[in-house]
């Protein structure tokens, strides 16, 4: 049961990652939009555990870069103030899962000190923190998407591959159409038919619905074949001779045959749907300042100076990297284990 | 190649100051975009405006170094005791690069041509003055007189970047009514000719313009060589300012403006190796702006915006707005410090025409929460509401290919959100930015920038005139909607017509003050003018006005 394992190991990373993420407010040590307006492209705070004396501590410190006013002219740390890194502290009041307040983050320093433990960006804003606030919204936009994909393509693939015959030709060459869609310019399309006083938020969740709504096609082609080969099985063959009727027959044996696949499916369609997210920000589609997402953390990689100066506004891609792998792998999993279920 | 006669008898050359330098090579610069035109009188987009200033010249000139007049094509110039007549007296003997000779029936029809209201030319307001079009003399072939209905201050900067047009090539297209066709780039370079130092070479679609060296050209060295040094201008076309900056970076361009502070400092690190130098000209004449919509929306329709105009109408709200934000914050994170704060229209670059009075207070928030008090504003919950009880919620418009401007906003943004004001940032595409600010006025605020085209007051008529249409906050008015517009515009009339220096000072000042003290435009920040230029290249001056970098391309010379 080597699928099994792997697949055990890619939930539980998942899982720790999505907590990670859902408790964004507590895990990070600053609101996403706290501008620090003298440290812009700060790099990465170093933890010290020796002095300049020598001395060793058990608690990490760090020290404060002295800011030369004009980015890009070097940075030197401020040695005679050490600020220990404290854990459990009181912040910078967030909410977790938009519904419990808190102030209680898991490690911070005092101010004036700063940790930036993945630098921070053009606007002095903390890069860890704002990753994983990103992560909220890039995840639950991937989710959205994804969730709104699959149940439309079950829906039309199910009654496609069940009833067959013209309603099935329709339905197809329909969704051929979708496939062909150039998805994004009708996005560019649907974003400037809208009033200006939709807030940046509420725009991106309609496109990324309708990302989702125009994305049903491929699984509901998977669908359809699933159902198309589950409907000529004998027991099915049997249960409608016994008079079941076609709502009974999709429900308690054709469906329940696709759930494998539709899995499958959303475990490739959300971090899919993720990348868009990034596509999207990256061409001004995304959700506004000051929200932060992986795309706009990644956008700003467009710009040739950061590229060529900043390497640290890479780290959020580098961590993107074994995210999607572990979604892949689980992915991977869930397909291996339902072929040797169904075999 | 067809040698211009050197010093032909009568020809009258210009001397020029720079320093002799060698003949020969070629300068390789690139445009953001393809020039849409090589035509004088129809060209509106920055990069046609770059090719054409280097095959025409004009009458009076502004030096870029020093920002004053000079003589070009007219050697000399006279004003009547009432300001009213310009008589010029052109140089004699020059000519055209394809070796016609030139003279005043060339300025006669030249000026035909960019007062034809069917042409529509965008020099064409400036030579209106007072409702009334110059009217243009020729008093004999090598004098020509401008009349102008009142006097008008400054009035021979009016003939920089008028480029003068050859009657013998362009007259059978403008009388057979096809001259808004003539001159595109697909044209025969043997159809062009100007009186510029280059001529057109070769057009590749997609790739590049070729200038070639005007053997006629009437300007010459100290040394009393005949100008231009080069042989060949090259115009790449390199779409992204990136781009153009790795491009320069890799030596495959010579000259560089501009380009983001950001990039300056990219630039900066191999600078030494490179063989390149970097010049920061501190600010220029572009300031950057919020307003918000002041416009009469009655007619309009828009009860959403019309409702928030109540806040926007109150000078105390926009005093509030101007005290909360941070420009020397703006400074920092958007130009890498190389910017000014500013808090009215002309900028420190400006120093003729910058007033010195005009105080420059620090952000304070504490001044913003007692003006929106004193205004009847409150609190609740940390939310601003208005007297009414909505909360303060507004949108600024940003152009989304401006990456200076979407910064500026969203640092608004922040700072307003501690005053409980919630703002959204919203970046469209410029045009249809421009839609919304000029036609539909379905907008709240926005965030812009100006960049005057010259040093003098009366190049912002269009926007501080509440008739004019760039007076952005309410364009186009019939008359003053407010007794400090109709001031504005009294003192903006006044200093057109005032000869005297000193008292169009004291006009200008006031026109200073009172944008200040009513703010339709919160002004933010200049930045600086910063150019790059490969240490090969002999007499690079850069000033302040546009073209920054290319302004003398006659003297330039590859080392």
């Amino acid at each position: 049961m080597r699928h099994k394992q792997k697949l055990v190991g890619a939930v539980v990373l998942l899982a720790a990652f999505q907590s990670f993420i859902l408790f964004a407010g507590f895990f990070a040590p600053y609101d996403f939009a706290t501008q620090e307006r003298e440290r812009p492209f700060a790099p990465p705070t170093a933890l010290h555990f020796t002095d300049t004396r020598g001395n060793v501590h058990i608690r990490p410190f760090i020290y404060n870069l002295i800011d030369s006013g004009r980015s890009g002219e070097g940075n030197r740390a401020d040695f005679d103030h050490p600020y220990p890194v404290h854990f459990f502290v009181r912040g910078a009041p967030y909410k977790i899962a938009g519904v419990f307040a808190s102030n209680m983050h898991l490690f911070g320093v005092e101010a004036p000190g700063h940790i930036f433990l993945m630098g921070s960006d053009a606007y002095g804003r903390d890069q860890f923190s704002r990753f994983l606030f990103g992560g909220q919204i890039s995840m639950l936009a991937g989710l959205i998407a994804a969730i709104l994909s699959v149940s439309i393509g079950i829906v039309v693939g199910g009654i496609a591959g069940f009833y067959g015959g013209w309603v099935d030709e329709l339905l197809m060459r329909g969704g051929e159409l979708f496939l062909a869609l150039p998805w994004l310019y009708l996005l560019f399309a649907v974003r400037a038919a809208l009033p200006l006083h939709i807030s940046q938020w509420e725009v991106f969740l309609l496109l990324v619905s309708v990302m989702g709504l125009i994305g049903w096609a491929r699984p509901a082609r998977l669908i359809r074949g699933v159902v198309l080969s589950a409907k000529q099985r004998n027991f099915v063959v049997a249960a409608r001779g016994f008079g079941a009727s076609d709502a009974y027959l999709l429900r308690r044996h054709v469906l329940p045959q696709t759930y494998g696949i539709l899995l499958t499916q959303m475990t490739l369609l959300i971090p899919q749907y993720v990348l868009a997210e990034v596509t999207l920000t990256f061409l001004g589609l995304g959700v506004g300042e000051p929200l932060p997402s992986w795309g706009s953390l990644l956008s700003s990689l467009q710009q040739y100076y950061v590229l060529s100066s900043y390497w640290w506004m890479f780290l959020p891609a580098l961590f993107l990297i074994p995210l999607f792998l572990v979604f892949y792998t689980a992915a991977d999993a869930l397909q291996e284990l339902h072929k040797s279920v169904t075999l | 190649m067809a040698q211009g006669p050197p010093g032909q008898a009568g020809e009258e050359r210009m001397i020029t100051e720079g320093s002799p330098g060698h003949a020969g090579g070629r300068l390789v610069v690139a445009l953001r975009s393809e020039p849409k035109t090589i035509n004088p009188v129809l060209a509106v987009d920055e990069p046609s405006r770059d090719v054409i200033r280097c095959v025409t010249a004009d009458l009076i000139h502004i030096n870029r170094g020093s920002l004053k007049t000079e003589p070009s094509l007219a050697k000399s110039w006279k004003v009547s005791n009432d300001g009213r007549q310009y008589t010029l007296q052109l140089r004699h003997g020059l000519r055209f690069s394809d070796g016609e000779p030139f003279n005043a029936d060339d300025v006669i029809f030249s000026f035909q041509v960019y007062l034809d209201e069917k042409i529509d030319s965008s020099q064409r307001d400036l030579l209106v003055v007072d409702g009334k079009p110059i009217t243009v003399v020729k008093v004999d072939a090598y004098t020509v007189r401008f009349e102008l209905a009142k006097p008008y201050a400054a009035a021979e900067r009016l003939f920089d970047g008028v480029a003068i047009l050859p009657r013998h090539l362009l007259e059978a297209s403008y009388r057979s009514g096809s001259f808004s066709q003539a001159w595109n780039l697909s044209m025969l370079p043997s159809q062009f000719a100007g009186l510029g130092p280059f001529r057109l070479k070769e057009y590749v679609p997609g790739q590049r313009v070729v200038l070639e060296r005007n053997p006629y050209y009437w300007k010459a060295d100290r040394a009393g060589n005949q100008l231009p040094y080069l042989n060949e201008v090259v115009f790449l076309f390199v779409p992204s300012e990136d781009a153009q900056v790795i491009r320069f970076q890799s030596g495959d361009t010579e000259v560089l403006s501009r380009f983001s502070a950001e990039n300056f400092a990219v630039l900066q690190k191999q600078q030494s190796v490179k063989g390149y130098h970097l010049d920061d000209l501190g600010p220029g004449l572009e300031y950057n702006f919020l307003f918000f919509n002041l416009n009469d929306l009655t007619p309009k329709g828009l009860p959403d915006v019309a409702k928030k105009q109540a806040w926007f109408q109150d000078v105390r709200f926009r005093q509030a707005v101007s005290a909360a934000i941070d420009r020397e914050g703006i400074v920092r994170l958007v130009y890498s410090g190389r910017a000014t704060p500013i808090w009215d229209q002309v900028t420190p670059g400006n120093k003729l025409w910058v007033d010195e009075k005009i105080a420059h207070p620090a952000r304070s928030l504490d001044r913003a929460r007692q003006l929106l008090q004193s205004a009847g504003f409150s609190w609740s919950s940390g939310a601003l509401v208005d007297p009414h009880g909505n909360p303060v919620e507004f949108s600024i418009l940003t152009s989304s290919s401006n990456a200076q401007r979407m910064k500026m906003a969203t640092i608004i943004q922040d700072d307003l959100s501690q005053l409980g004001m919630k703002v959204q940032v919203v970046p469209l595409e410029f045009h249809a930015m421009v839609d919304r600010l000029q036609n539909s006025y379905n907008y709240e605020a926005a965030v812009m920038g100006l960049v005057s085209g010259d040093a003098d007051p009366t190049s912002e008529m269009n926007v501080w005139l509440s008739s004019g249409e760039t007076h952005l906050w309410h364009p186009n008015q019939d008359k003053p909607a407010t007794p400090w517009e109709s001031e504005m515009d009294r003192l903006m009339q006044e200093q057109l017509v005032t000869l005297d220096y000193a008292k169009r000072k004291q006009l200008y000042d006031r026109v200073q003050e009172i944008v200040v003290e009513n703010l339709p435009m919160i002004c933010l920040v200049s930045p600086d003018i910063l150019v790059a230029a490969a240490n090969r290249v002999g007499n690079f001056h850069p000033g302040i006005l546009v073209p920054y970098a290319l302004w003398n391309i006659e003297q330039l010379y590859i080392q």
